[in-house]
């Protein structure tokens, strides 16, 4: 194994202890107190047109600066999608709309000097709505004669299929096949066809999606926002208000959480105009209410599944169609549903015949965004249940069966040159697959040929372990871009600039070893700023599971540069001919064959103050974009003590094993692991959104919405295969999302063991299993 | 009305309406450490000690504080550093929202707990919600300050 001095270290995080120890960091503590506090009238119905909105009376109330409806503000259609650019997403969303289309879409924008002025003036606005019928069942949507999307200004940047008189945002049909599918299928010995339903989830970021907007001294609009694409959201801003982006400032603090929420624009909007229109200072902070039903949920899916495999249990047809939930608005809506193919047919590479296809539409709910998992999570439920039904018809160990067909080192899947994000793919070849370890060191570790399938404890008790694998990806291939600055100072220490955006993530301190592992110098050397529009390198943001492939390659790159130059500089300062002569060491330049020196700190105080005609600025530059995506690969294995008398589940111990090449900060990368996998948990267990059937979130707040307590997991063993890709910083993959993915179809698997039933559907709730057990 | 806080053994006078929370309060006189995160009294990020004990200063009047000393994360200084230093070292900080209340009520619970384990260890923090860590790097660094094995 490699050794390296920075990275592969545990070091805490660099911003861990100022932030546990409660330091102004997030949007919210950073906003002025005279800032406008501004609030949002919301829809009471699902599908609405609005008649009239009269806002006189609350104009009128002391203290509101502002009250904007539709009309006041610019109809441009949008995306509040931060993703690439032509954006992959309909252009579906105004600023506001005299059409809301969920209950909680806005209505009208409210600023006022306190929050009681600006709630009792809300209270005063009247609004008559034309009541329309709405579209609730994403089953029906397609063809309903509720038309979500009416307006003629509707469109996409390129072909997504978007078809909105029929309500579908995006579709994709007969471009990934390979092979002939039904007539391989009717050649295979054993086939599985079966349909999946996941749900929606929330993200639940602890701190709720929060924007604050003043002008600068240049009377340009300064935004501070809890966002995950700095970039995107200033590009967004600029199109929705018409303004050129060089008079648009963002700012991200620290960020408390987001894994996807907030990867899109929110209140920004909102605290954007306010400020513009008024000239004040504002902000906008959601309530757990608005965050839970007017941001964005994760996209419900329906899946069809068919798989076909010889007596052997060699796979060869892989086939999948899927029909996705986009609720209001379309964002997100293409991507998530291709990555439920992109990230699971190269899995199992060995099948020759494949297709997937599907469409994506709109109903009458809070809109679905990007989570963490991204349409992966949805369909690695299906096909890890859809293998483990195939394993049960095939009477083989579904261990066994994964071995078999799962992708190895050195191979390649036509998926990826085919299908990609929101188009084509790219071709790649898998430099680093440790799958099969994975896979055999988790049977291993969950002591699976003693466990499997089950075993009795008590009369009302059984124990049993069940299976599924994942992949993922490292950003999108040629899509993102990332870049980083470095920057020396006098004393010799280092301003990293970058874009990456750390979310709680780690990913400044992750940054911060690849630079400083890469300029040869202590990681206590560096000192990290992320992120602002204004000063810090272009960087997409923290999504796709980017940060550490692609903005990681760009900090070692601008690290590598820096070297350089610090050696060109010292070779200069010693006055040695050859470069190559110069030996950069413990923060000291030699000379090979010489006892002269000079430090790191002499050669800074040098370019800065004493150099004569050679002072000068060191600054150094990388950027990164990448055709390839090494995926990260994970083998999850769970075991589950089942009660039948109450369908309840504990999980006794998840154990993970975890190919994500070298982990840059083995602490940060565990917990990363960790994490996830108990959102997936969480997902799989009992988290759900909940309409009632007008239309309204019942889960609107953490009493009704449950995410899993310390109380809900007995053990979670994270475990990293050794492994090292040729295309990564220092042989690192990405990690943030991996973990998420297994727990829907492992748990589901082990309940199968357990009581020889088969949900098809999530949450795994003790009804279900308790139906499931009485019906069998 | 007027109201004078004993927050951190120091004297603030501001004031409030009857209908404010204490966390409002305490954020607008300039404690930031205490964080909102669901209105509802059910995510733990706004915990402080009164008295010290843990409570959600969301679901705390402002009005009912007159009498009662507020600690907040800055008002443990350095007696902080020991919990502080314990979860960052297993990174298991993260996004740090709930950090600040976590640690304040990781104090309470050493003072309260005579004969910690892991369940009672789980149980005192349960109101304490994370959605970045999974919670078990922070039981780890927890276990330590604990003295759980």
């Amino acid at each position: 194994m490699m050794k390296f001095k920075e990275v592969n270290h545990s070091i805490p995080k660099v911003d861990g202890r100022g932030l546990l120890k409660g330091a102004s960091a997030y949007t919210d503590d950073l906003a002025v107190d005279s800032a406008l506090i501004i609030k949002l009238l919301r829809s009471p119905y699902a599908f609405a047109k609005i008649k009239t909105i009269d806002t006189k009376k609350a104009l009128k109330i002391e203290g509101i600066e502002c009250i904007l409806t539709y009309k006041d503000v610019p109809r441009i259609p949008i995306t509040r999608a931060g993703q690439g650019y032509p954006e992959p997403s309909p252009k579906d969303k105004f600023i506001l709309d005299n059409y809301v289309r969920y209950v909680g879409d806005e209505v009208a924008i409210v600023a006022g000097t306190t929050e009681k002025v600006v709630d009792d003036a809300i209270k005063l606005i009247e609004v008559d709505y034309e009541v329309l019928e709405p579209v609730l069942d994403f089953e029906k949507a397609e063809g309903n004669k509720s038309v979500i999307h009416p307006e003629k200004e509707i469109y996409s940047m390129f072909p997504l299929g978007l078809d909105a008189k029929n309500n579908i945002a995006c579709s994709y049909m007969d471009t990934m096949i390979v092979g002939d599918v039904e007539k391989t299928l009717s050649e295979c010995d054993y086939v599985v066809s079966e349909r999946y339903y996941t749900h929606a989830q929330q993200q639940t970021a602890m701190e709720p999606h929060t924007s604050t907007a003043y002008i600068d001294v240049q009377e340009r609009l300064n935004i501070i926002t809890s966002t995950q694409n700095p970039y995107h959201t200033r590009r967004i801003i600029g199109e929705a208000l018409g303004k050129p982006l060089r008079d648009i400032r963002v700012i991200k603090p620290r960020i408390g959480g987001g894994f996807g929420a907030k990867q899109q624009v929110h209140n920004d909007l909102f605290t954007a105009i306010v400020t513009l229109k008024t000239g004040k200072p504002s902000k906008c902070f959601y309530t757990r209410k608005e965050v839970n039903e007017s941001t964005f949920t994760r996209h419900q899916m329906r899946i069809d599944i068919q798989l076909g495999a010889d007596k052997d249990g060699n796979l060869h047809a892989f086939d999948m169609h899927i029909l996705s939930n986009t609720g209001a608005y379309g964002e997100h809506s293409l991507t998530t549903f291709m990555v439920a193919g992109s990230k699971l047919l190269p899995m199992y590479n060995k099948a020759e015949a494949l297709r997937f296809e599907g469409k994506v539409v709109y109903t009458n709910k809070c809109s679905a965004g990007a989570y963490r998992g991204y349409g992966a999570i949805q369909a690695n439920f299906a096909v890890e249940s859809a293998m483990c039904e195939l394993a049960a018809k095939l009477k083989m160990d579904p261990v066994e069966l994964r071995l078999k067909n799962c992708i190895g080192e050195g191979e390649s899947s036509p998926v990826f040159s085919v299908m990609g994000e929101g188009g084509e793919g790219i071709a790649q070849v898998m430099e680093s697959c440790k799958l099969d370890y994975c896979i055999e060191r988790g049977r291993k570790l969950i002591k699976w040929n003693k466990k499997y399938p089950s075993k009795q404890i008590t009369p009302n008790k059984i124990r049993s372990v069940g299976t599924a694998i994942a992949m993922q990806g490292s950003g999108i291939p040629l899509l993102d871009m990332g870049a980083a600055v470095l920057k020396l100072n006098d004393d010799g220490f280092f301003n990293l600039l970058v874009g990456a955006t750390d979310l709680g993530t780690g990913s400044d301190t992750v940054l911060s070893q690849i630079a400083a592992e890469a300029i040869g110098v202590p990681v206590d050397r560096i000192v990290i700023t992320s992120s602002d529009t204004d000063t810090t390198p272009y960087d997409v943001g923290a999504y796709a599971s980017s940060t550490t492939f692609v903005s990681g390659n760009a900090a070692r790159k601008a690290g590598l540069n820096m070297r350089a130059k610090l050696i060109e500089e010292a070779a200069r300062a010693l006055h040695v001919v050859h470069k190559d002569d110069v030996i950069f060491e413990d923060c000291t330049f030699k000379i090979k064959d010489s006892n002269e020196s000079i430090t790191l700190k002499e050669l800074s105080e040098g370019l800065y103050y004493k150099f004569g005609a050679d002072m000068k600025q060191l600054i150094a530059s990388g950027s990164n974009t990448s055709p390839k995506s090494p995926p990260p690969f994970m083998a999850g294995f769970v075991e589950i003590e089942l009660d039948i008398e109450t369908g309840k589940i504990d999980i006794l111990d998840y154990v993970a094993v975890v190919d994500c090449g070298t982990t840059i900060n083995p602490n940060l990368a565990k917990i990363q692991v960790e994490g996830g996998i108990l959102q997936g948990i969480g997902m799989a267990m009992y988290e759900d959104v909940i309409y009632s059937k007008d239309g309204k979130m019942l889960t609107n707040n953490f009493m009704k919405y449950k995410i899993p307590t310390r109380k809900d997991v007995k053990k979670i063993t994270v475990e990293f295969a050794e492994s090292y890709d040729p295309a990564g910083p220092y042989g690192a993959k990405s990690v943030g999302e991996i973990g998420i993915d297994t727990p829907l179809a492992a748990i589901a698997n082990a309940i199968y063991n357990a009581v020889g039933v088969r949900i098809r559907s999530v949450p795994l709730t003790p009804e279900k299993i308790l139906n499931a057990i009485k019906n069998k | 009305m007027k109201l004078k806080l004993n927050i951190n053994n120091k004297f603030y006078n501001t004031n409030i309406d009857g209908d404010e929370s204490l966390l409002d309060i305490l954020r607008k006189i300039g404690f930031k450490s205490v964080k909102k995160g669901c209105d509802t009294g059910t995510c733990g990020v706004c915990s402080v000690l009164i008295d010290g004990k843990p409570t959600l200063s969301c679901q705390f009047l402002a009005a009912r504080a007159k009498d009662v000393k507020i600690t907040t994360v800055e008002g443990l200084g350095k007696q902080a550093d020991e919990i502080v230093d314990l979860i960052v070292s297993e990174g298991a900080d993260q996004c740090g929202y709930c950090g600040p209340s976590l640690v304040l009520t990781t104090y309470a619970m050493k003072k309260e707990l005579k004969n910690p384990t892991v369940e009672k260890i789980n149980h005192y923090l349960t109101g304490n919600l994370c959605r970045c860590s999974g919670y078990e790097g922070q039981l780890r660094g927890i276990k330590k300050y604990m003295g759980v094995k």
